[in-house]
């Protein structure tokens, strides 16, 4: 009954093929409470497809394109960053995301299967750039919690969250 | 790039927020309730460019040093973490604020499975729940949501659970009664419905008679019903087998009406038995009569 993940303190990205080559990515044990248990290729697939929601989203709101958000994301995630590149566009903004570290626990999967719920602390800059003329960059870390629902082939992100710790 | 700036942010709370906290260099409210307004207080002169960037929304605006800057009701309304930067004639400053969700529900995401089930299963029909404010952010502080199972007699179940993370998950048992119960999540006066259909369960004391008719003996069940009474669908399959000498026949015959039907042969000695499923009948010595 593998209801606890392995800690793996390894950048997974060559492993997994995603492609947060740059990030530092660390797994904590789940503390999961429900009748269901997690299987380790389900929690794989979750955190590699919610590692690779940073990357597309990174990339939408740099070249302020929402179609990239796509394969990623769904439902009121995808509604609220397509919101921003709307407004980034509009005003003249593009902003580069990149994450530097993920601290990343699963804390929650629906007894019927179809939405898997995790926290992570994130570490990561944001440049924000006016007319591409860059203006700040940020270092930030926030935690962070997204919810995934499954998909045709991969798990998308329905809510993303950051909240204070 | 920092350069000396003439102006300083000063975060300005109204009345509904929390009190300001120092952020780095510049003055920000250290969180502000998604859809409240609120305020920032800029120092110096000139013009400037106040920027609050997040994952959900972009806001720029053209400033005044050394007025409050004011951002009416809805302003911001995705929970989140902001980067904000004040771009004046000298440099930038920067620094962030967090948008927390609403403490008031006003969406549930209900997941409830299965959507049929038989009758009496323990915790066999599990509820998840999402909590979300009017905004459709996520609200995680730990709140109760109440679960309630009501079968068509208007018998009940209810239990509550505590979000974790915003979520909360609740198992509960079906009924004992057939037909559609409602399976309602609540959390302060906001709900959502699902209808579980709940069927008969496995036959229970299944019962055959048997009579004469010419060469044939004619077998009969009594109604079909499960455990707790309800009627077994039509359609389930119950099974006669009749054994004579070294031979065995059976026959597989549908429900209808709540009976199953059958002629067999009348062989004096014969041994007829019933079954449905993993469940046994009665058993007849057919001897003429």
């Amino acid at each position: 009954m593998p209801r606890t993940l392995p800690i793996l303190c390894a950048c997974l990205a060559a492993a997994a093929g995603y492609a947060a080559a740059q990030a530092n990515v660390r797994i904590e044990p789940s503390h999961l409470e429900g009748p269901r248990v997690l299987q380790q290729q389900t929690a794989d697939a979750a955190i590699r497809d919610y590692l690779q929601s940073w990357q597309s989203m990174g990339a939408a709101l740099e070249q302020n394109r929402a179609d990239l958000l796509n394969a990623d994301f769904a439902g009121a995630a995808r509604s609220e960053v397509a919101g921003a590149i709307q407004q980034q566009a509009a005003l003249g903004i593009r902003t580069r995301y990149q994450d530097r570290s993920h601290d990343i626990q699963i804390v929650f999967y629906s007894p019927e299967g179809l939405s898997i719920e995790l926290t992570d602390t994130v570490e990561y800059d944001v440049q924000i750039l006016d007319h591409d003329k860059p203006l700040s960059t940020q270092q930030v870390r926030a935690r962070y919690i997204a919810i995934l629902t499954p998909s045709e082939v991969s798990w998308r992100v329905r809510v993303l969250q950051a909240n204070p710790d | 790039m920092r350069l000396g700036l003439p102006f300083l942010l000063a975060g300005f709370a109204v009345s509904m927020q929390p009190a300001i906290a120092q952020n780095g260099e510049i003055g920000l409210p250290k969180a502000v309730e998604a859809g409240n307004p609120f305020s920032i207080q800029s120092s110096g002169s000139g013009k400037a460019t106040l920027y609050i960037v997040g994952l959900g929304q972009v806001l720029k605006r053209d400033v005044n040093l050394g007025e409050t800057i004011s951002f009416p009701a809805g302003s911001l309304y995705h929970a989140g973490h902001y980067v904000v930067v004040l771009a004046g004639p000298t440099g930038t400053e920067s620094g962030s604020l967090n948008v927390t969700a609403a403490g008031k529900p006003a969406e549930l995401s209900f997941l409830a499975e299965p959507s049929r089930l038989p009758v009496g299963l323990h915790d066999g029909i599990t509820g998840a729940a999402y909590v979300f404010d009017a905004y459709r952010n996520l609200i995680v502080a730990p709140s109760s949501v109440s679960f309630e199972l009501s079968s068509p007699t208007g018998a009940a179940q209810r239990r509550t659970a505590t979000t974790r993370d915003g979520a909360a998950w609740i198992a509960m048992d079906s009924t004992a009664q057939q037909g559609k119960d409602k399976f309602v999540a609540e959390i302060g006066g906001i709900s959502a419905t699902r209808v579980i259909g709940q069927v008969a369960g496995d036959p229970c004391e299944l019962k055959m008679s048997a009579k004469s008719s010419g060469s044939e003996v004619e077998l009969e069940t009594d109604p079909v019903r499960d455990c707790s009474g309800n009627a077994v669908p039509d359609g389930t399959i119950v099974t006669f087998t009749e054994s004579y000498r070294d031979s065995q026949s059976t026959v597989d015959v549908p429900l209808k009406r709540g009976v199953a039907k059958v002629d067999m042969p009348a062989h004096d000695g014969a041994t007829i038995s019933v079954a449905s499923g993993v469940v046994m009948g009665n058993q007849i010595r057919w001897e003429g009569r």
